[in-house]
C-alpha cells in the first residue's frame, strides 16, 4: 500500500513583511542616500518578497562611522560581561522568534521550512549564546593575557544560509569587543533586517551592529572603505580573491570562507544504508547550496553498483516543490542567476561524456527548480569533477585502493570538507589524517556547531569559524 | 656575468701596492665556494651566475649563487616532494631533528660568530650573543613540536552524540622571505617555527648577507634533516620573488625580508589564496631585534591549518 503525503505548509502568517525596508545605520533603519532599491523574490514562486535600499558609497561611510563611534565610545570600553549579556539577550530573541524567522528564511532563500526550523534558527541562537558566554573570558582563550578588538569589522555573507552567516560572522566580533557594519547577500536581505529588529528590541547600542543591503557594489565599497580594520568573507572563490588582492598594503586583517568541492568517501566495507543517508544530506541538504556538500562520492569499487542503486532508489523519494511544506526535501534554487549555473555545468557534464540521472520528478511551474542529479562514468578531469556546482548535483567517481581514494580526494584546489565511510576506526583515521580539508566527517555529514571550528584549506580560504579559533579572526 | 667581479683581496693592494714583493704565505687558503642549497644538494644556480658579497664596511667576503627563476621553481618542487615524509614523522621525530640543529650548530659556534664579525661588524661578544641566541632558537622550537597541537587543538563539546576534535596541520610549502639585516638569529627565527610544525621552507636568504644562510644550510644538511625541507635560494628579491609569490604550488608566504616588494607580493599571492604573513614592525631591524627568547606561538600559527574531524558516538 503506498501513503500519499497531504499538503502540510507552515503558516506565513507569522511572518509580516514590510512593503520596503531601508539601511540599518547607527541603530535607525534609514533610505539609501541615492534612493535605489532592489527586490527580493520569493524564488519558490517569483513573486516579489519587499524592496530593499541599495547602500551606495556615502551609505557605508555613514555606516562604518557609526560603528567606529560606537566602537570607541561604547562597545570597546564595555565590560566583557556586559557585553556578554546583550548577546545573550540577543541568542534569546532570536528563539523566541525564531518560527518567524524560519518562515522568512524559506519564503526569502527557497530552502524547506524543515531545514530553517530545524538547522538554520537552532544554530544562529546557539551560535549567539556560545560566544556571549566568550566575551568576558577572552583572556582564558590562549590569544594572550589581554586580547583586544580590531575595531570595525566589514562582512559580506552569502545567500546560502543568510541568517546563520550573520551569525557567524557578528556573535564572535561582537564578543569580541568589535563593531560590525555588515551586507547580506542580494537575494536573501530580509531575515538580516529582521535581525537590525531584534537588535533594536535588545537595546543594543546604535552602531554596534550596521546592516547594509545592496550587491557587488555594495560589498566592494565595504570592504574596500579604509576605515575598517578587519573584513570577513563567506562565498565564492573568484570574489575571495579579489578582496585577498584589495587588502594587500593595508593592515585590515582578512578571514575568507570560500567554495568547496569536497569528497565524500565510501570504503566497501561501509554501513551501505548509513552511507547512502550520508550522501543524501552531503549533496542535497540545502539543494546543494553548501560550500562543504559532499559533491563528489568516491566509491570502492568493489560496492559501487550496490550503493548506486540503494542511493538511486533513495533520491526518487526526495520529495521536491513547496518550501514551506514541512515534507519537503528540496526547495528551490536560489535565483534565476544560480539556476542557469547548475545548468550550464551540468549540460557540460553531459557534453564531457558522464552520464546524468535524475528521478521522475514534477517540477514546479513558477520558481526556480531543479530535480537532484547523479552523474556516473565522471572522470577527474571532467568540470561537474572539478568545479563547484552549488547545487543539487552529485558526481560520481570509483577508485580501488586506499591510496587512490585520498589522491583522488586531494585532487582538487579546494579543501574545505571531505567525508569518510568505514566500519574499521583504523581506516578512518588514517584517511582523515591524509585528506586536506578543514572539516571531516566520518559516518556523518554536514553536521555544524558552534563549539566546532569550521573553514578551509587551499582555495577554500583562511581563518576558522566557530570554537575558541573563531575568536583568533577578531583580536590582535 | 656582469654581476661578478674579482676579488678584492682583503688588506692588500691599494696604491703602494706595486712597491713591496708578494708574501708567500705559509699555506694557501681553502676558500668556500657559496652555492645553493636544494634538495639537500649544494648546485650551483642552473644560471650558472654569482654576485659578490661584502661586508657592511665594504670588504669583498665572497661569491654567493644568484639564483633564477628556474632555480626557485626547482626548490619548491623539492619542497612539495619532502613534504609528506616530513609532515608526516612524528612530531618527537622532528623535535629530536631540530635539537639535532642545535648541537651541530652549538659545535660551529666559533666559526658562525667569526663570520658574523667579518661580515656584519658585530663586536665578538654580540656576535657570541647572536650566535648562542640562535643555537637556542633551535633548541626552543625543537620542544615545540609535539606541544604546539595541544596548546591550539583540543576536543570540541558540540551539542549532540558526536566525538568531534580539531587539531592543527601544517599549510604545506612556505616561502621565506628571510629578514634583510638579521642573517642568522633573524633568518632562524622565521625559519625554525616554519619547519618545527611539519611545513617545509624555500628561505630565500639576505639578498646583502646570505653568507650565514649557507652556512646554516651545511648545518642542516649534517643534522638529519630530510633533504627538500628547507631549500635556500640567495639572489634578488625581486627577480625570485614575483615567481614564487605566484607560485600555485606554494601555501603561505612569510615576507618578513621582502622588503618594498612585500605588497606586491601579497596581491600575487591573493590568486591562489596563499596565506601571507605581513613584515612586521621590527622587520628591517637587525640581530638585537629577534633576541627575545621566547617568541611564543605567533610565528607558528599562520603556518597551521585546523582540522576538525566528527564522528558518531552509538553502539
Amino acid at each position: 500500500m503506498i501513503f500519499e503525503y497531504a499538503p502540510a505548509p507552515e503558516s506565513r502568517s507569522v511572518v509580516t513583511l514590510r512593503e520596503s525596508y531601508g539601511l540599518f545605520i547607527d541603530g535607525e533603519f534609514a533610505p539609501a542616500a541615492s534612493g535605489e532599491n532592489l527586490t527580493s523574490l520569493n524564488p519558490a514562486d517569483e513573486t516579489k518578497l519587499a524592496q530593499v535600499a541599495v547602500a551606495g558609497p556615502e551609505d557605508v561611510e555613514r555606516a562604518v562611522a557609526a560603528a567606529r563611534r560606537a566602537q570607541e565610545t561604547v562597545w570597546g570600553r564595555m565590560s566583557g560581561a556586559e557585553r556578554g549579556k546583550y548577546l545573550f539577550r540577543i541568542a534569546r530573541i532570536v528563539q523566541e522568534r525564531s518560527r518567524e524567522l524560519a518562515v522568512l528564511e524559506s519564503l526569502d532563500n527557497g530552502k524547506p521550512i524543515k531545514e530553517t526550523r530545524d538547522v538554520d534558527l537552532p544554530l544562529v541562537a546557539a551560535h549567539f549564546f556560545y560566544y556571549a558566554g566568550w566575551a568576558d573570558k577572552l583572556a582564558h582563550a590562549g590569544l594572550g593575557p589581554d586580547p583586544k578588538p580590531l575595531g570595525v569589522a566589514a562582512q559580506v555573507i552569502p545567500w546560502n544560509f543568510p541568517l546563520l552567516m550573520l551569525a557567524w560572522k557578528i556573535a564572535p566580533a561582537l564578543a569580541t569587543g568589535n563593531t560590525v557594519v555588515l551586507k547580506p547577500a542580494e537575494t536573501t536581505p530580509l531575515t538580516a533586517l529582521v535581525f537590525a529588529e531584534i537588535c533594536q528590541e535588545a537595546d543594543l547600542p546604535p552602531g554596534v551592529v550596521n546592516i547594509l543591503t545592496g550587491a557587488g557594489d555594495t560589498g566592494r565599497a565595504l570592504v574596500e572603505h579604509p576605515g575598517v580594520d578587519k573584513v570577513a568573507f563567506t562565498g565564492s572563490t573568484e570574489v575571495g580573491r579579489q578582496i585577498a588582492r584589495s587588502v594587500a598594503g593595508t593592515d585590515k586583517r582578512l578571514t575568507l570562507e570560500l567554495g568547496g568541492k569536497g569528497a565524500n568517501i565510501v570504503y566497501e566495507d561501509a554501513a551501505i544504508d548509513q552511507a547512502v543517508e550520508g550522501i543524501v544530506s552531503g549533496i542535497f541538504f540545502n539543494q546543494g547550496h553548501v560550500c562543504c556538500a559532499g559533491s563528489r562520492l568516491l566509491v570502492q569499487e568493489s560496492v559501487a553498483d550496490e550503493v548506486l542503486t540503494r542511493l538511486k532508489e533513495r533520491v526518487a523519494r526526495l520529495r521536491l516543490g513547496d518550501p514551506l511544506d514541512k515534507n519537503t526535501d528540496i526547495g528551490a534554487i536560489n535565483s534565476a542567476a544560480q539556476l542557469e549555473r547548475i545548468r550550464e555545468l551540468t549540460e557540460a557534464g553531459e557534453a564531457e561524456g558522464a552520464q546524468r540521472w535524475s528521478p521522475a520528478c514534477d517540477i514546479p511551474e513558477s520558481g526556480y527548480w531543479f530535480a537532484p542529479t547523479i552523474f556516473t562514468g565522471v572522470s577527474q578531469a571532467h568540470r561537474v569533477a572539478r568545479e563547484e556546482i552549488f547545487g543539487p548535483v552529485l558526481s560520481v567517481l570509483t577508485f580501488r585502493t586506499p591510496d587512490e581514494a585520498v589522491v583522488k580526494a586531494n585532487n582538487t584546489p579546494y579543501g574545505l570538507s571531505a567525508g569518510v565511510w568505514t566500519e574499521k576506526g583504523s581506516r578512518m583515521l588514517w584517511t582523515a589524517e591524509r585528506l586536506r580539508a578543514g572539516v571531516v566527517w566520518s559516518n556523518t555529514f554536514n553536521k555544524f556547531d558552534p563549539t566546532s571550528p569550521f573553514g578551509g584549506y587551499k582555495e577554500s580560504g583562511y581563518g576558522r569559524e566557530g570554537g575558541r579559533h573563531g575568536l583568533e579572526a577578531y583580536v590582535g | 656575468m656582469a654581476e661578478r667581479r674579482g676579488g678584492k683581496k682583503a688588506g692588500k693592494g691599494g696604491a703602494a701596492g706595486a712597491a713591496q714583493a708578494p708574501a708567500v704565505p705559509a699555506r694557501l687558503a681553502v676558500r668556500k665556494i657559496y652555492k645553493l642549497y636544494l634538495g639537500g644538494a649544494f648546485p650551483r644556480s642552473e644560471s650558472g651566475r654569482s654576485y659578490p658579497v661584502t661586508s657592511n664596511d665594504g670588504t669583498h667576503l665572497a661569491n654567493a649563487a644568484l639564483a633564477s627563476r628556474k632555480d626557485a621553481r626547482e626548490a619548491v618542487a623539492a619542497a612539495r616532494k619532502a613534504f609528506g615524509g616530513w609532515s608526516g614523522r612524528t612530531a618527537y621525530n622532528r623535535g629530536q631533528i631540530l635539537y639535532r640543529v642545535a648541537e651541530v650548530l652549538e659545535g660551529r659556534r666559533d666559526q658562525f660568530a667569526a663570520r658574523a664579525v667579518a661580515a656584519q661588524g658585530l663586536s665578538r661578544a654580540r656576535a657570541e650573543e647572536v650566535v648562542s641566541a640562535a643555537i637556542d632558537r633551535w633548541v626552543y622550537y625543537a620542544g615545540w613540536t609535539d606541544k604546539v597541537a595541544q596548546v591550539v587543538g583540543g576536543a570540541n563539546p558540540v551539542s549532540g552524540p558526536y566525538y568531534n576534535h580539531s587539531a592543527p596541520e601544517p599549510t604545506g610549502v612556505v616561502v621565506v622571505f628571510a629578514p634583510q639585516n638579521a642573517p642568522l638569529l633573524g633568518l632562524t627565527s622565521v625559519l625554525a617555527p616554519v619547519i618545527a610544525t611539519g611545513n617545509t621552507a624555500v628561505v630565500v636568504a639576505s639578498e646583502t648577507a646570505p653568507l650565514a644562510a649557507v652556512d646554516l644550510a651545511e648545518v642542516l644538511a649534517t643534522s638529519d634533516l630530510p633533504g627538500g625541507v628547507v631549500g635556500l635560494l640567495t639572489g634578488r628579491v625581486p627577480e625570485l620573488g614575483p615567481h614564487l609569490a605566484s607560485h600555485a604550488d606554494v601555501n603561505a608566504l612569510d615576507l618578513t625580508g621582502a622588503g618594498r616588494d612585500a605588497v606586491a607580493f601579497e596581491e600575487a599571492a591573493a590568486q591562489t589564496l596563499t596565506r601571507v604573513v605581513r613584515p612586521g614592525p621590527g622587520a628591517d631591524a637587525g640581530e638585537e631585534a629577534w633576541l627575545d627568547p621566547d617568541p611564543g606561538t605567533s610565528r607558528m600559527t599562520p603556518f597551521l591549518e585546523t582540522k576538525t574531524v566528527w564522528h558518531p558516538v552509538g553502539v
